[in-house]
C-alpha cells in the first residue's frame, strides 16, 4: 500500500468541477512538487488530501486512513499529514512557544515539560530560537512562515503539505523559508508541496506533477519533466512562469 | 421651602447611584445570558432560529428604550400582572442589552478568520478544542471594546428608569432640584459622577485590551 493514493477523485465548487477524476499515488520519501496555472486544482488537491474539503467521488487513502468513507477519523489522519498555509494562519493570540505547543498538549496529550521542550528544538530547527516569546504580529512574513513548519513538524507527521507557502512572503523573505523547506527534505521527510518556485521544483522534488484544467497532464521525474516537457500546455506554463 | 444643595444632597445622590450601578449590573447579567442564547440562535445552521434571533434584534434594536420601559411598567398590569419599578426596569435593560450583546458577540465570533478554523484542524485539533482554544480566545479580544462600549451606554440609558419613578441618580437629582431650585449644582454633579463611572470602564475596556494582545 501507497502512503497517499487518490483514486478518481472528482471535486466541485456549486456547479464548477475543479478535479476532473485525479488518481495518483505516492510512497514514503517522495517530495513531489505541484505545478499549474491558478485555478488548475492544485490547491484543492491538497485540501482534499487531508480533509479540508469534501469530495464528490473518488477514493482518497492517506498514510492507512481512508479519508473519504464516512465517519473517517479525520482528525488521526491530519496528525498524519500536517499542512502548512499560505498565509501562515499562526495563531494571534498565542506566542510563538504557545503556538507550537497547543497541539502537542490538545491532541497528542504531552505534559507541559515535554511539549515545551520539543517546541523549543522544532522552533531552533528553524532559526528563530530567540523568538519564543514573541507573538506573531511581532515576526516577518519570513519568521511566520518558519514559525508555521516547526508548528507542523512538531507533530512529527508522516507526510507534509505546504499550500504555496512563500506566495504570499516579500522577494527577499522567499530565500529563508525555502532553505527551511529544503532542510526538511534532507531529513527525508515526505512532502508534497504546491508551488510557483520552479528552481526548487526541479532541485528539490523527486518528481513533479503539473496539473491542467482538474486533470493531472504529466507527471515524471522533477527534472526531466520541468527540462524536457511533453506537453504544449507544459512548455507553455513554464515559458510563461519562467519569464 | 426652598434650602441649599448641601452635603446632605451629595450623600443622597451617591446612594442612589448604588442603583444606578445596580440596574447596570442586573442588566447586564442578564442581558449577557440572554445575549449568548440571541447570538447563537443567530448563528446555528437552523433557519427558523435565525429568523427568531433577527427578529427578535430587531424589535429590541428598532423601539425606544423608553418605550420597552414603559410596556413592562404599565402594560404587564394590564393583563393582571403587577410589577414594580425595579422589577420593570431590570427586565426591559435585559431585554434590550441581550439585543445588542448579542450581535456584538456574534460579529466577534464570525469575524475570527475560516482560515484560524482550518489551521487548528490541519493540526488535529477536533471541532470543541478549535473553538475554545483558538476561535473563543480571539473572539472574545475582539469583543473587549465594543462589548464595554455597549456598557457605557446602558449605563447611561438606566437614568431612563427615573420616568417610571425608579430612584436611581437621575431621579435623585430631580427631586433634589425640586427642593433646592438649584438645577446646575445638581445636575453637574450627577453628569459628572455618570461621567466617573464611564470613564473607568473605558480606561479598563484599554487596559484589558492592551493585556490581551487584542490586535494580535
Amino acid at each position: 500500500m501507497s502512503l497517499v493514493e487518490l483514486t478518481d477523485i472528482h471535486k466541485s465548487f456549486g456547479s464548477v468541477e475543479v478535479l476532473k477524476g485525479i488518481s495518483m499515488t505516492m510512497e514514503q520519501g517522495e517530495i513531489v512538487a505541484i505545478i499549474g496555472r491558478s485555478g488548475s486544482g492544485k490547491s484543492t488537491l491538497l485540501r482534499c488530501i487531508n480533509g479540508l474539503e469534501s469530495v464528490q467521488s473518488g477514493r482518497i487513502q492517506v498514510a492507512g486512513i481512508e479519508a473519504t468513507k464516512p465517519g473517517a477519523d479525520l482528525n488521526a489522519l491530519r496528525q498524519r499529514a500536517g499542512m502548512v498555509f499560505q498565509s501562515y494562519n499562526l495563531f494571534p493570540h498565542l506566542s510563538v512557544e504557545r503556538n507550537v505547543m497547543l497541539a502537542l498538549r490538545l491532541v497528542q496529550k504531552m505534559s507541559v515539560d515535554e511539549a515545551r521542550e520539543l517546541a523549543h528544538a522544532m522552533v531552533a530547527k528553524v532559526g528563530l530560537a530567540e523568538k519564543l516569546a514573541a507573538y506573531p504580529d511581532e515576526l516577518s512574513g519570513g519568521q511566520q512562515q518558519r514559525v508555521a513548519i516547526a508548528r507542523s513538524l512538531a507533530m512529527q507527521p508522516t507526510l507534509m503539505l505546504f499550500d504555496e507557502i512563500t506566495s504570499a512572503l516579500d522577494p527577499e523573505l522567499v530565500g529563508e523559508v525555502l532553505k527551511v523547506l529544503e532542510g526538511v527534505a534532507r531529513e527525508g521527510m515526505t512532502m508534497m508541496l504546491v508551488t510557483h518556485e520552479m528552481n526548487f521544483a526541479k532541485n528539490v522534488a523527486d518528481r513533479v506533477i503539473f496539473m491542467h484544467e482538474g486533470r493531472i497532464h504529466e507527471d515524471g521525474p522533477a527534472r526531466e519533466t520541468l527540462l524536457e516537457p511533453r506537453t504544449e500546455e507544459l512548455r507553455s506554463f513554464l515559458s510563461a512562469v519562467l519569464h | 421651602m426652598i434650602r441649599e444643595f448641601s452635603l446632605n444632597d451629595l450623600v443622597f445622590m451617591l446612594e442612589a447611584l448604588r442603583w444606578t450601578v445596580g440596574l447596570a449590573i442586573i442588566a447586564t447579567i442578564g442581558g449577557g445570558a440572554l445575549g449568548i442564547i440571541v447570538a447563537v440562535l443567530r448563528v446555528v445552521a437552523f433557519k427558523p432560529a435565525n429568523w427568531l434571533a433577527i427578529g427578535y434584534i430587531n424589535l429590541v434594536q428598532g423601539t425606544p428604550l423608553l418605550g420597552q420601559l414603559f410596556v413592562f411598567f404599565f402594560g404587564l398590569p394590564l393583563f393582571g400582572i403587577q410589577v414594580d419599578a425595579w422589577v420593570a426596569a431590570s427586565l426591559s435593560l435585559s431585554i434590550y442589552a441581550s439585543a445588542f450583546f448579542g450581535e456584538i458577540w456574534r460579529g466577534s465570533l464570525q469575524s475570527v478568520s475560516q482560515r484560524q478554523w482550518e489551521a487548528g484542524a490541519a493540526l488535529g485539533l477536533n471541532y470543541w478544542q478549535r473553538l475554545t482554544h483558538v476561535v473563543l480566545p480571539q473572539a472574545l479580544r475582539i469583543s473587549i471594546a465594543p462589548t464595554v462600549g455597549f456598557l457605557v451606554q446602558l449605563v447611561k440609558n438606566t437614568s431612563l428608569a427615573a420616568l417610571i419613578g425608579f430612584i436611581e441618580l437621575t431621579r435623585a437629582s430631580q427631586i433634589i432640584t425640586a427642593a433646592t431650585f438649584a438645577p446646575l449644582p445638581v445636575y453637574t454633579t450627577a453628569a459628572a459622577l455618570y461621567f466617573i463611572i464611564c470613564f473607568s470602564l473605558s480606561q479598563f475596556s484599554q487596559r484589558l485590551e492592551r493585556r490581551f494582545h487584542v490586535t494580535r
